[in-house]
Formats: structure tokens, sequence, C-alpha cells
């Protein structure tokens, strides 16, 4: 079980001090979150992809990277890449430089993104977002698969002879999880591809979890990919909490009720109840959160959003030690009951112990037939 | 046994657009009835005003509360609906039009709907063809061609009973029996349609490429 975090990198003033941070500001908090959820014993961090204000969650391989530099250990993700809007051949070439960086800790998690005008920013339709979510999918991963492909298609320039560069790490695609909260035909293609899929399950009811995950796995099994308990399944939470229950719900009241997303609607009462978000005792977050099995099964990921809503970068950072505090806990409870045969969430190591060893991938270019040179010597020639 | 809900946007208790909304259900139980419907139609009447907050934090967290959630599931499986609202700055109301905002796209295709609105003189009385008949065209439900305004004088005058009896005939005429034929208006693919039966993927492969 991989139990870690995930930021949207939202930019949002602090409702009790009425100060917001500086991107910069934002920016270096978003890479001390990170390597403290290394330190306090957590698998992984996820950065999302925004390409507006208020986020500074542009470039994520660009973070990604930097935060890669400075840990050793935490799997590196995303929550979501956009693969509505960005070119699938970058994405590929991207992030299969990352998995070379980083020694192979890099996953992702795609999704179609939220804010309409990024569609047309980027030259898409929103009208198209499942299918282009479907056809820049399928080439992604064609791209990591195949050394040289050809490809036309409706929504990007074809390609005659390519090969993304560089090949993934060992030969052996990062894993990707495949991210929605209501659109079924998004379960239907992780399962298709045997990929993960993840419910972001924090801001909705418990009802629409459920029922997607339940479609996954009948659809993996359908697929062949293994018995519908065996899928790869990924779970949002959401917590605030102080070793005082009280406490804890007094310091967030504020930071809810004036929160982006549901801010001035529902009341923090109401929300809790209708949803996953805990705000209480650490043991009140252990045992919410060992409770998601009840009505997903047996699963693979659990990430929370813990540095949203203006919280400061000193309270993020609590927040975190209370969770390394319960982390034990945690991972023993997953561990109860679970049955043998249910997989972990696939890593770079057991992907390629599945794919029977590491394989270099590099793709030596050939001497072409007319001059016997190589695409590399065209500069000698130039110089001779 | 036919379904047929009620969707009434009166704010006051007791509220003459319920008033209206509850002799039109009257009178099309009425009709359904002396059309010979043998299964009988089951009513459901939906207040506005009851799911007003649920409404708004709809809005603003994207998810229904438990009785909105059950409101919009009574609409989808209508068999018929009749929809009441009084008129605010010479148009539906806020709440009404908010109820149908939230409504997933596609739910009401082919839905056969009753529009009726009240208000205090009769001045109003074209709003059901400039507000109301258009939403529910872009909602492509099936409007019936006589909606019913009633004015607060209406409520004594000697027309009003006709102009409901026409209505609600032309209604049950467009609400499927016992033995009617499934409706023939083409329906977009509802979430709910998709799981219980996925697209499979080859098809979506398939239609993400054809233009």
């Amino acid at each position: 079980m991989q139990i870690g975090i995930f930021s949207v990198g939202d930019v949002t003033t602090d409702p009790t001090t009425g100060r917001t941070p500086t991107e910069f500001e934002r920016i270096q908090a978003t890479v001390e979150i990170a390597k403290k959820a290394e330190e306090v014993g957590l698998d992984v961090f996820a950065t999302g992809e925004h390409h507006n204000p208020p986020f500074i969650a542009s470039a994520p391989t660009t973070t990604l990277a930097w935060i890669g530099a400075q840990t050793k250990r935490i799997v590196l993700s995303t929550a979501t890449t956009l693969i509505t809007t960005t070119d699938p051949v970058l994405i590929a070439e991207n992030y299969a430089k990352l998995q070379h960086l980083s020694g192979g800790r890099v996953d992702l998690m795609m999704g179609r993104g939220n804010t309409g005008p990024v569609y047309p920013w980027f030259g898409k339709d929103i009208r198209e977002g499942i299918n282009l979510a479907v056809e820049n999918y399928d080439l992604l991963h064609r791209l990591w698969r195949e050394d040289v492909v050809n490809w036309s298609g409706r929504f990007r320039t074809p390609l005659q002879g390519f090969t993304s560069t560089p090949r993934p790490l060992d030969g052996v695609p990062p894993f990707v999880w495949h991210g929605s909260i209501r659109s079924p035909q998004i379960a239907e293609q992780a399962a298709y591809y045997g990929d993960g899929f993840f419910h972001n399950h924090i801001f909705w009811p418990v009802s629409h979890t459920r029922q997607m995950v339940a479609l996954y796995r009948q659809r993996w099994e359908h697929y062949g990919h293994g018995p519908a308990d065996t899928a790869i399944v990924g779970l949002g939470g959401q917590f605030f909490m102080r070793k005082n229950s009280q406490d804890a719900v007094r310091e967030y009241r504020p930071y809810f009720d004036n929160a982006p997303v549901y801010g001035h609607g529902p009341s923090l009462e109401d929300f809790t109840r209708q949803t996953p978000l805990t705000v209480g005792s650490p043991q009140q977050v252990l045992e919410r959160t060992l409770g998601f099995r009840d009505y997903v099964g047996h699963y693979q990921r659990q990430l929370f959003l813990i540095d949203h809503a203006g919280l400061p970068l000193k309270t993020v950072l609590e927040q975190l030690d209370l969770l390394g505090e319960i982390l034990p806990e945690m991972r023993k409870g997953f561990a109860e009951g679970r049955p043998a045969h249910i997989p972990d969430a696939p890593t770079h190591a057991s992907l390629v112990a599945a794919a029977g060893g590491a394989k270099d991938s590099t793709v030596y270019a050939p001497a072409d037939s007319a001059t016997g040179h190589r695409a590399e010597d065209a500069e000698e020639l130039v110089v001779a | 046994m036919t379904s047929l809900v009620v969707v009434s946007a009166g704010l006051s208790n007791p509220s003459s657009t319920r008033l209206l909304a509850d002799m039109l259900a009257a009178a099309t139980v009425g009709a359904a009835g002396a059309a010979g419907g043998s299964a009988g139609v089951d009513v459901t009447v939906i207040e506005l005003r009851d799911l007003a907050q649920q409404m708004t934090d709809h809005l603003l967290t994207g998810f229904p509360g438990p009785e909105l959630s059950d409101a919009m599931d009574a609409v989808r499986r209508a068999d018929g609906v009749i929809a009441v609202t009084p008129v605010f700055a010479a148009s539906y109301s806020g709440l009404f039009k908010t109820f149908f905002d939230l409504l997933e796209e596609g739910l009401m295709d082919g839905t056969p709907v009753l529009i009726a609105a009240t208000a205090g003189t009769a001045r109003h009385s074209l709003v059901l063809e400039h507000a109301l008949r258009p939403l529910f065209s872009y909602l492509h439900a099936t409007v019936v061609p006589t909606g019913v305004f009633a004015a607060t004088d209406d409520f004594a005058g000697a027309g009003l009973d006709g102009r409901i009896a026409r209505a609600a005939g032309e209604l049950v005429a467009l609400m499927p029996g016992h033995d009617a034929a499934p409706r023939s208006t083409p329906v977009r693919r509802l979430v709910e349609e998709e799981f219980a039966d996925p697209t499979p993927f080859a098809e979506l492969l398939r239609q993400a490429g054809a233009a």
C-alpha cells in the first residue's frame, strides 16, 4: 500500500491573515512539502497541472525533477497530467527523461483538466474532452512501447518514422493511472489498458467513488487483466488534524469556509458528513481512512490533499508530522485482512521484474544507406 | 404505473404557484383515468423552496445533496412533468431556472412537459412563450401546446379550469400509458446508462477518431 500526498498548487490567500503567498514562496513551499513527505516516511508526492493563475502547477516535470534531485526514495507522480491539451509526444519525452533522471521513481495520473479556457489556449475544443483523452493516450501508450511510430489521428500532426527519446528507462514505461470523478469512459479506458484508476474522492460523495471503482474493477476483469479485486485503485483524501479534535475544527473552519472549491457553500459539518473530508484527531483520520476500503475494496494508493485553501507552510508541515505519527498504524490497518493475491501498486522495480529484467532500450540511429553516415555525423560533414 | 412529476417554484406558504400546480396535477390524473389508463398515475411533487439550500450547495460543490439527488432522479424517470413558476422580473424565478440548470445534459430528452406560471397581473402571460417554452425546447423536452398562465384574478375567473383541462389532456396524450409505444424521440446517453452498459473501449477509440 502506497500512502502519499498530492498538491494542486493553488496560490490562495490565508483567510486568517489576509496574506497571499508569492509564486516564489508557493513554489519553494511545494518543494519543502515534498521533502518533508519523504522525511516522515510517505511513499508518493504528486503535483497537479494548471496553466493559469492562481496556480503554480505548470511545468510539472521541472518541479518533480527538482524534488527528485533532493530526495532519495519517494515516488514522483502527477495529479493530474492534462492528456487532453498536452501533446502526447511531449509527455512521452518529458516523463521518460524524468524516469532516467530519478532512477525510475516516476508515474503519472492522466486527467482532463477543469479550466474551460485551457482547451482553446492550447488549440483544443473542450467538447472533444473524452475523445482527446482517448486518442492522445493511445498515441502516448505507443510512443513508449514502439521504437518507431507511424501514426495519424484527428488531434495532432501525423508522425512518420518517429522515435520518442529518451526511450523509457530499462525498457519499461512509467506506470499510468487515469483519474476521473464522473466519466465512466475513463474507467473503461483504464481497465482496457490494464492501467491504474484513481478517484479523486475528496469533493464528492462516496456514492460516486463506489460506482466508478466498481465499473473499473468489473471492466478490468472483462479485459482479462485478472480478477476484479486485483485491479489497481488509488483514492484521494483530505484531512486536517490536531491532537484534540475541537482544536482541529476551530483552526480549519476559516480555511474551509473560504476554500476555493467548496467555500461559501455547505457547512463544514455537512461537508464532512457527505464527503471523505475528516477534520479531527489523528485517531479519527486513521479510522475514516481505513474505512475507505468498505466501499472500494482493498486498494493500492492513498493520496491526501493537505496544502490547499491558503494553509500556511508551517501548518502543512505540522500536518505531515502528524500523518507520519499515525503512518505505522495506517500501514498496519491497511495490511489487516488483505488477501495475499491483492497486488501492490506497480513501481519501476516491480515492472522491470515483471518484464524479465532491465533492458537497454536506447535506439542507436542506423547509418543511412546512401552515405553510410549517421545523423549525428552531419555536423562533422558540414565542418569537413 | 405512470410517473408524473410536478415541479413547483412557489416561495410562500400557501402559494398560488403550488395551488396551480396541484390543480394541473389533479386534472392530469383525472384525464389519465378518463383515457382508460388502468395502471394509474404516481404523482411526485417537488417543492423547490425545500431544495433551495442544496441547489446553491450543488452550484458551488458540483454534487447534489440527498434530497436534491432524489428530486433529479424523479425527473429522470418521469413519464411527464408539470413545471410551474411564479413570474419574477418578467421571467421564471431564479430558483426555478437553477433546478433545470443543474440537471444532467440530456436528462429531459423527449420528456412531455406542461408549462405553467403565476403572476399578479395578466400582463405577464407571454412569459410562457418567451421564457419557459424556449428553456424546455433547449432541454429537448416535448412541451405541450397549451401552457397555463394564472394571474391572481384568474383564480376567481371562469376560464382557468378550461385551460387546465385542455393542457392536462394534451399532457396525458403524450405520456406513455401501459400499452403505449416507447418514446420515439432520440435521447442522449446519460452517465447512469454508461455505468449500466459501458461503451466498449474499441468503440470509444473509433468515436475519438471519427470526425
